[in-house]
């Protein structure tokens, strides 16, 4: 009960002094902003209702590329994880050039993503393919090599294959880290979607976001920004789900 | 938590054994070490250690911390090779030799928290291949005569220190190796629960006889449950003395360590390890 109650009171109460500071033009009067650009929630909540279709397909665009983007990463980064938990020359190579990649400045890169890849989806799945890898990836490699190495005697000298001893001891030991890792993954692919989005502004709530400011559609941007969120806390919520589903003995 | 059953229901169930199932050959295990050393680097852990132990005996390493007991087993195990000279164990010279004879049960239960008890005890089934089914049939006949049925689908969490330590020993004995290779298995449980357990082990080992090799701290557990204990010196290690443990060892434990002769030993290995002492 408190687990809901405790952020939808917090949420509540921010949002109503944020309607009394902004609805009164309190707030836009002190920014000396003319008061269509500070909108009230009321009026975002207007703007989300009177766009829900233009909303609702951005938003499936964007989710769209979230999953494929973050599908791509989980299935890269976990191979890459268990390749270099099984080679040490693999990690020692690798290891360097994936805290490089988690450097590469996105903003700069995406519009050159967008040369090399043309407009549409190629860009933004790239763009969050790659933020996503890296806290999967290091996470992932982490619970492999979390393994006490007394178990890992114990399993050989019960005649575990080297395969063996990484699912029935590495796997699962390093399982609880991987969601860990996913659930970083998965909130920050919705950031890497934006940013994807507003480097080829074609669709997707990211290119709806860069219109609506251009066209000073305040509210509508905001509208498009909490759909954002919405977005990210469910997917985020249902990794959590997952992993209480399966890590089971935490 | 729950609690452990009581020892004389579990002495009557060793009484009513039942052969060993199928896949469990029981192959000669005997051991012989010769002039072997042992070093990490320029550490030496053991300098020319000789060792012999016939098929079914049970002998105890006792020695000062850090002398290299633990080291010993991971090299009778087959977990490391030997710096010089020679281990064989059942016939088995190298290291993956050893380690197909010899099964290891470390300090710790290590009982993993995914699967159930009787899945723990059925891991070196799994690992031939043997399907989960039959794999759990065969481990539930042994739940059943070591005093652990009722607790095959509990987690290990659920398992009181004892249970969870008597599910790592099944572990280990449903390998079927002809040798086991015990490092200080009831170190981390109480005084009287250990007691429980040795005279547990001690029936266990009566009804299923395998070569073993126990290192432990405590010499009172060395000779209520081995032939023979070997007292090691401190680093580099050596044997100071080999004692012959008083029979029998099968009885009640609390006569057995009472027993003025099984007093009279226990004083002259103490006086071995006050030798072998740094």
């Amino acid at each position: 009960m408190r687990r809901w109650l405790l952020p939808m009171l917090l949420l509540a109460g921010l949002i109503g002094a944020w309607q009394l500071a902004a609805g009164t033009g309190a707030l836009a009067d002190l920014l000396n902003l003319e008061s269509f650009l500070v909108p009230s929630p009321a009026e975002i909540a207007e703007a989300l209702w009177q766009s829900r279709s233009l909303l609702a397909d951005n938003a499936w665009i964007t989710l769209e590329e979230v999953l494929i983007g973050f599908g791509c990463a989980l299935v890269a980064g976990v191979g890459f994880a268990i390749a270099m938990h099984l080679s040490e020359t693999l990690r020692l190579a690798f290891q360097p050039l994936i805290i490089a990649s988690q450097t590469i400045p996105i903003v700069v890169i995406a519009p050159i993503l967008v040369v090399w890849l043309g407009f549409g989806i190629g860009p933004t799945l790239a763009i969050i393919a790659l933020i996503c890898f890296f806290p999967i990836t290091v996470n992932t490699l982490d619970g492999l090599r979390s393994v006490d190495p007394e178990a890992t005697k114990m399993m050989r000298t019960l005649d575990a294959s080297r395969g063996q001893i990484l699912r029935r001891v590495e796997a699962p030991s390093a399982l609880p880290y991987f969601f860990s890792g996913a659930k970083i993954a998965v909130a920050v692919a919705v950031i890497g979607a934006v940013f994807g989005e507003l480097a080829a502004p074609d669709s997707g709530l990211g290119a709806l976001i860069f219109r609506d400011m251009n066209q000073l559609e305040t509210a509508r941007a905001f509208a498009a920004v909490a759909v954002l969120s919405a977005m990210a806390i469910v997917l985020f919520a249902i990794l959590a789900l997952a992993e209480r589903r399966i890590v089971t003995w935490r | 938590m729950r609690q452990d059953t009581k020892m004389p229901a579990e002495a009557e169930q060793f009484a009513g054994a039942v052969a060993m199932p199928a896949s469990m050959p029981v192959v000669e295990g005997q051991l012989t070490i010769r002039d072997l050393g042992h070093s990490y680097g320029e550490l030496s852990t053991i300098e020319s250690l000789d060792l012999d132990l016939a098929t079914h005996g049970v002998l105890g390493l006792v020695g000062p911390s850090g002398c290299g007991k633990s080291t010993l087993l991971e090299l009778i195990a087959g977990l490391q090779e030997p710096t010089s000279g020679e281990i064989e164990v059942g016939g088995q010279v190298s290291a993956s030799g050893r380690l197909g004879h010899c099964a290891f049960m470390p300090q710790r239960d290590l009982l993993l928290p995914w699967l159930s008890a009787i899945d723990n005890s059925a891991l070196a089934l799994r690992n031939r291949g043997i399907r989960r089914g039959a794999a759990r049939r065969e481990a539930g006949l042994l739940f059943e005569r070591f005093g652990l049925a009722g607790f095959e689908r509990s987690a290990p969490a659920e398992l009181s220190g004892g249970m969870r330590q008597r599910v790592a020993f099944l572990r280990t004995l449903i390998a079927g190796k002809p040798v086991l290779a015990l490092d200080e298995p009831f170190a981390s449980l109480d005084a009287i629960t250990r007691a429980e357990m040795q005279q547990w082990l001690a029936g266990a080992l009566e009804t299923d006889p395998r070569t073993v090799v126990l290192v432990t701290h405590d010499i009172e557990e060395a000779l209520y449950l081995c032939d023979s204990v070997a007292v090691l010196s401190a680093r580099p290690a050596r044997i100071v003395e080999r004692l012959s443990a008083p029979a029998p060892r099968y009885g009640n434990r609390d006569e057995a360590v009472t027993d003025p002769e099984f007093i009279a030993v226990r004083e002259s290995a103490m006086r071995a390890l006050k030798e072998g002492a740094p």
